[in-house]
């Protein structure tokens, strides 16, 4: 038995706007175990950013209990949720949210600096191995608005996986990129998968989703469905597949 | 190590947005020098007027002809130009409070002598007028009574004409010009330094007044009397001796009102000090004004910047950064903007006041106090303005520091 490492239970989110309240989230019940990899689908509105800012600590549930590596987060300080979410999580976002005006090597060695366990000795060079890893090693000193946006959201990632955390969760990471960028950037999510992360992320797309192990669908802030996929897709063969493809296009040209 | 991590943070934040930086800093630049800069050209007009006082000669009785008006002080140059050799002799024939008495018979032209020309003013005065203005010699002797009343055409330089006119030689015994009449050269004054319009109380000419009253200024009146009283404790009683000899040679009778003023250095003070607060208030207003705009503008930018910098913080704490992290850094760079900001607004005053000392007549005398003061409340809005909405956002959820417009 793979250990559990997302546990909530009747998990709500209840937003208040003047008189009107918006129920994104209604008792959600998820497990999710270690080195799962997860597509959260559901139209739009149905609640999805909203359960991935919660697992991710970014927010506060409005009720339910939420267990991440089996610790109750109803009970930790901000202080801890801090350590969190440096430590055990890396958050991907569809915006990306880089620093403007720092480059790249200095964006993903920001977790590093607010680390408070590791004593890490070499920042930099923890950086620019993540940074090597996802295949921008010759980016490190370009800043946001000199990368294109699949650059941007890959600096994003070596961001979310430099502290090495057991959980990468991405809010619809391909959601500003284009097809091909996605499937890219879908390949990083499966090798990082594969060297055992936790990976949960957002997706419109159906094609993408299959990228993943399992499929959870919300709908009104409920989970509606919730499987495994059968035929799973690995994106370096679908990114093969591509490359030929826009070869024959061009011998066709 | 974390500490030292975030500070490292915080400068690499100011130098990635130096325009902000710049602008922020600028404001308090601006502030700081204003307030110190214009207060310290206050302080040093009041210094000056009151160097200028106290190099008159503390026992200094000064009469000046026509009333004084009510209120104000009568200074110098009257409308009546109505005191003669007779009001001088007769004071000092019977006044018994005072040490010395001179005419001050003004005059001024060019000089010729010496390696050129210069020109100058030149005073007829008697020969009490060193003791009067407790001033000396360097060398050579003043002229006596004998040339007084003989109309010897004899001077005695101030310091800065003699290194004018001889720089290189001795100029007692040899002849200069004045307006065309030669006069011979008995002796130089010592230094006495500058008068508070920053013309030097050097660059004068004394010469005996009748001298001057017939050959230089076209038997003109005397312009006014200077006295010296035996004691600053005798000043009151002088002056009381002096009004009456002067209202018995003016033939005034009782209800009649002065034609003359009398002033001693406390009443010049008064006059002096009255005008240098008005120049003092206004350079005040004006520096509290330039602080403000300089407030203002601080605030601006940094109020401008807040939903970048909200964002930023929404980044930094969905990393894992604690809100005393966040905290931390922005202090930092709103200390260090506001002391280098304070420190370069400080050193421009600095530079300001010594170009106003050395290459204009306004003196400025800056105030350790008022560096103090400028600095410590530009720094406050820095540190407040840079601080507070910072304080703000990182109390907030990483998501709606995210999410914040
Ligand atoms: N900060 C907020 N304040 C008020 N209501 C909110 C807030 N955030 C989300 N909502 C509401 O909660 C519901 C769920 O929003 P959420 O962002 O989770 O949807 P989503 O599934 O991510 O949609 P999309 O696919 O468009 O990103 C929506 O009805 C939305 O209007
Ligand atoms: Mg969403």
């Amino acid at each position: 038995m793979a250990r559990n490492i997302i546990r909530t239970s009747g998990l709500s989110k209840t937003y208040v706007i003047g008189e009107v309240e918006v129920h994104a989230l209604r008792k959600v019940d998820i497990n999710i175990d270690q080195g799962e990899f997860v597509a959260i689908m559901g139209a739009s509105g149905s609640g999805k950013s909203t359960l991935m800012n919660l697992i991710g600590c970014l927010d506060k549930p409005t009720s339910g209990e939420y267990y991440i590596d089996g610790q109750d987060t109803s009970k930790f300080s901000p202080n801890q949720y801090a350590s969190i979410r440096n430590q055990k999580i890396g958050f991907v976002f569809q915006g990306f949210n880089l620093l403007s005006r720092t480059t790249a090597l200095e964006n993903v060695e920001l977790p590093l600096l607010y680390d408070r366990t590791h004593g890490i000795k070499d920042p930099v060079e923890k950086a620019k191995k993540a940074l090597e890893r996802i295949g921008l090693g010759d980016r490190m000193h370009h800043i946001p608005s000199q990368l294109s946006g699949g650059q941007q959201q890959r600096v994003a990632i070596a961001r979310a996986l430099v502290n090495e955390p057991a959980l990468i969760l991405a809010d619809e990471p391909t959601g500003n990129l284009d097809s091909r960028t996605s499937v890219e950037v879908f390949s990083v999510f499966q090798e990082l998968n594969e060297e055992g992360i936790t990976i949960i992320l957002v997706t419109h797309e159906r094609d993408f989703a299959l990228f993943a192990k399992r499929i959870i669908e919300l709908r009104d802030g409920k989970v509606t469905k919730d499987f495994a996929i059968k035929n799973r897709l690995d994106a370096k063969e679908e990114l093969k597949k591509l490359k030929e493809d826009s070869v024959l296009q061009g011998q066709e040209d | 190590m974390q500490v030292k991590n975030i500070i490292k943070v915080a400068l690499r934040s100011i130098m990635k947005s130096r325009m902000r930086s710049l602008l922020t800093a600028l404001g308090i630049i601006i502030g700081v020098a204003a307030v110190v800069v214009m207060v310290a050209i206050g302080d040093g007009a009041q210094k000056q007027v009151e160097d200028q006082i106290s190099s008159l000669g503390s026992n200094l009785i000064v009469i000046t002809p026509g009333a004084s008006a009510s209120g104000g002080v009568n200074r110098g140059m009257g409308s009546f130009n109505r005191f003669t050799f007779d009001d001088v002799q007769k004071i000092k024939d019977e006044a018994t409070l005072i040490t010395g008495v001179t005419p001050i018979v003004r005059s001024g032209g060019q000089v010729i002598g010496g390696i050129g020309n210069w020109f100058t003013q030149i005073q007829g005065v008697s020969p009490d007028y060193l003791e009067i203005r407790s001033w000396k010699l360097k060398s050579g002797e003043f002229f006596t009574e004998r040339d007084v009343l003989a109309r010897s055409k004899v001077c005695v330089l101030g310091s800065e004409v003699a290194k004018n006119l001889f720089p290189d030689d001795d100029p007692i015994g040899q002849q200069i010009r004045i307006r065309n009449v030669p006069f011979k050269i008995i002796g130089v004054l010592s230094e006495k330094g500058q008068t508070s319009v920053g013309t030097s109380n050097d660059d004068i000419i004394l010469a005996p007044s009748r001298t001057v009253h017939e050959r230089l200024s076209g038997g003109r009146f005397i312009s006014s009397i200077q006295v010296s009283a035996v004691s600053p404790a005798q000043i009151p009683k002088a002056k009381e001796e002096l009004r009456k000899i002067m209202r018995e040679a003016h033939k005034l009778t009782q209800g009649e009102e002065d034609d003359f003023t009398i002033q001693d250095q406390a009443d010049l003070a008064t006059a002096a000090t009255e005008t240098s607060k008005i120049l003092t208030i206004l350079l005040g207003s004006v520096a509290g004004v330039s602080l403000i705009v300089g407030g203002i503008g601080i605030m601006n930018i940094m109020l401008v910047s807040v939903t970048e910098r909200t964002r930023e913080i929404g980044i930094r704490l969905s990393i894992g950064a604690r809100s005393s992290d966040i905290l931390i850094q922005f202090l930092t760079e709103a200390v260090v903007l506001s002391l280098a900001g304070g420190i370069l607004g400080v050193s421009l005053s600095f530079g300001v006041s010594y170009l106003l000392n050395n290459y204009t007549s306004q003196a400025a005398n800056i105030q350790p106090e008022i560096i103090f003061l400028a600095f410590s409340f530009a720094g406050a809005i820095g540190i407040f303005f840079g601080f507070y909405p910072a304080r703000k956002a990182s109390k907030l959820n990483p998501i709606d520091a995210l999410r914040y417009e």
